[in-house]
């Protein structure tokens, strides 16, 4: 493992978002670095299909529900982005399709 | 093997609990939901180092898959006095990533059951003793447009920026009520955020009739106003006895109404201006995480807020004999007041008393209920809803239809609401929306009663326990 020193800029990675490609720090969240894109949606609700991304930031609120890797139901704000993830939009419960 | 001491948390308030205990020689095992310690204050980015300020709190903690801990805690400021800290170390083993999600009793020890890490492992840890240290989340008001993307927690804002590096607009709008929201501002606006506004329910006046609990808290002060002079120097206009009472936009948030308040928080008509912004963070207050405590049995009691909190004696013991609790799960009263019950409750479950710690505690608590008091949210805010409004984000329930379930079919409180409406039955389990449905019933929140604390795969549930820790 690299050593660690208070002032080593971490090496950016990318993983996709609906394919599009979206960099990411090691550590962070799949939500962060999809604001860091300017992304705020990637969740549409059950019954009005509204566009919904993360609101509590801290694991309380569901809003932030993603697909990672074909996974549905996995909470944005608190998943650690990995490299060469696969993140798409959840339509519903995301068992839809 | 079984721990002396199992503490469920790792912030100000936890990690002062696990450091003092083993200081004074017992087996801690400390678990947290957070993959780094330090709760929500001293959160950090992954990789980061520790916040200098959580320093003196994390060097005791172990060495961490990954370093998480200690390992972070280089050089002189944070450098451990060799011997005494890597002795305590040995004593405390750090379980990051472990949510627990409830806590049983087994013969005479306590059984904490927990799913770990990405993949949902499931954990088991045993004790002799259990300490909650399990911290608050925010409450939200509904308002018109506050599902929109955009509209955002300000806490979560808070903790998006320290622990992603993330913003979610370029022009911030902070509203809510609490003094949380000051540190938001300011932590948005040195991030390089535009933050036209912070808007605040409350009235700080409302500090004027707590004055002996302030002039005993000089430092607090001193922090207000700090706070307030770096916005106001960065152009931010400090809008108190005023809301957000609705946002604007169909994508994303691009515009918000700011209206005046009367004593109340019922809107005063007349009073609305917009505001262009891309981004708000609101939030109006915090609330104790009780789920664990509550599925004990653990007796409540109600804060200046209306606010359930646990009920602790002068060594923080809960009504569960076995069972302690530190920091904002006993009423929300900040980092400070958090560390000091944690090494008050680590004091106790060994039998030991302090006088100082018991007169610090004596005064910061009586500024956190004068700053309860003052930012209580009035009932004039469900005012401001309009009968579309989404009251339940999970379950897309509106103002209108808990409306029906309250004046038409009589529910008379959030449960009977719930039953009806479908209301705090989603993801969330009523987190969320459990103190707006409570006043649209007509009351204060019941303490939280839910099952499990996060959800938990239904092989773990149907599945004998995983291996102990
Ligand atoms: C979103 C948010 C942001 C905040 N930001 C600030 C800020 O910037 N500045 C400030 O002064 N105050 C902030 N606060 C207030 C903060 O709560 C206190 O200042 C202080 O951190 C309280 O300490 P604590 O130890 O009681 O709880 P916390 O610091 O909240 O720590 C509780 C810990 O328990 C863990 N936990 C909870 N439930 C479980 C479980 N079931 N299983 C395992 N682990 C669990 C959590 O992961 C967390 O790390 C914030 C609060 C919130 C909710
Ligand atoms: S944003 Fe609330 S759970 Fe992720």
């Amino acid at each position: 493992m690299r050593s660690r020193t208070p002032r080593a800029t971490p090496a950016p990675f990318t993983f996709t978002f609906d394919g599009r490609r979206v960099t990411a720090l090691p550590g962070q969240s799949v939500a962060a670095a999809l604001w860091c894109a300017g992304i705020l949606a990637w969740r549409t609700t059950r019954h009005g299909g509204a566009p919904r991304g993360a609101f509590c930031a801290i694991g309380t609120c569901f809003d932030c529900l993603a697909t990672v890797n074909g996974r549905p139901n996995r909470r944005a704000c608190l998943l650690p982005a990995r490299p060469g993830d696969t993140v798409t939009t959840q339509q519903g419960t995301g068992h839809d399709r | 093997m079984t721990a002396d001491l199992a503490v469920v948390g790792a912030g100000p308030a936890g990690l002062a609990a696990a450091a003092t205990a083993a200081r004074l020689g017992l087996r801690v095992t400390l678990l947290d939901a957070a993959e780094r310690p330090g709760g929500q204050i001293h959160r950090h980015p992954a990789g980061g180092p520790v916040p200098r300020a959580a320093r003196r709190l994390t060097r005791r903690l172990p060495y961490a898959p990954g370093g998480r801990a200690g390992t972070s805690a280089p050089g002189r400021a944070g450098a451990p006095r060799a011997s005494a800290a890597s002795r305590d170390r040995d004593r405390v083993t750090y379980l990051p990533g472990h949510h627990v999600w409830t806590v049983a009793r087994d013969g005479d020890t306590w059984l904490l059951h927990a799913v770990a890490g990405v993949d949902e492992e499931p954990a088991v840890v045993r004790a002799r003793a259990v300490l909650l240290a399990t911290g608050a989340h925010e409450r939200q008001l509904p308002f018109p447009g506050w599902t929109l993307p955009g509209v955002v927690g300000a806490g979560g804002a808070q903790a998006m920026l320290k622990g992603g590096l993330a913003l979610p607009g370029r022009r911030v709008v902070v509203a809510g009520s609490g003094p949380l929201l000051l540190a938001v501002a300011t932590t948005l606006a040195a991030a390089g955020a535009r933050v036209p506004a912070l808007v605040e329910a409350a009235d700080y006046t409302a500090y004027a009739r707590h004055a002996a609990a302030l002039a005993r808290n000089p430092a607090k002060l001193v922090q207000g106003a700090l706070h307030g002079g770096a916005l106001l120097g960065r152009g931010t206009r400090l809008l108190t006895r005023h809301a957000v009472t609705a946002a604007h936009g169909t994508a994303r948030v691009e515009a918000v109404t700011v209206t005046g308040l009367d004593a109340d928080w019922r809107p005063v008509p007349g009073t609305g201006r917009r505001i262009p912004c891309d981004a708000l963070a609101v939030g109006h207050g915090l609330v104790p995480q009780l789920e664990l405590a509550t599925g004990l049995g653990c007796a409540t009691r109600r804060t200046p807020d209306g606010t359930p909190a646990l009920e602790v004696d002068a060594g923080q013991r809960t009504s569960v004999p076995g069972v302690w609790a530190a920091g904002e799960t006993c009423g929300v009263g900040g980092a400070e007041l958090a560390e000091t019950e944690g090494e008050i409750a680590a004091l106790s479950v060994t039998g030991r008393t302090s006088a100082a710690l018991a007169r610090r505690r004596a005064r910061l608590r009586a500024f956190a209920d004068a700053m309860a008091a003052a930012h209580r949210p009035g009932p004039g805010w469900t005012d401001w809803l309009d009968g579309t409004t989404e009251v339940c984000r999970c379950e897309e329930v509106t103002a209108a239809t808990i409306r029906e379930a309250v004046d038409g079919l009589g529910a008379r409180d959030a449960r009977s609401v719930k039953l009806l409406t479908r209301a705090g039955m989603g993801w969330c389990q009523g987190r969320v929306c459990g103190p707006a449905v409570a006043r649209l019933a007509g009351h204060d929140p019941a303490p939280d009663r839910r099952p499990l604390s996060c959800p938990v795969p239904l092989s773990q549930l149907a599945q004998p326990p995983g291996a102990e820790r």
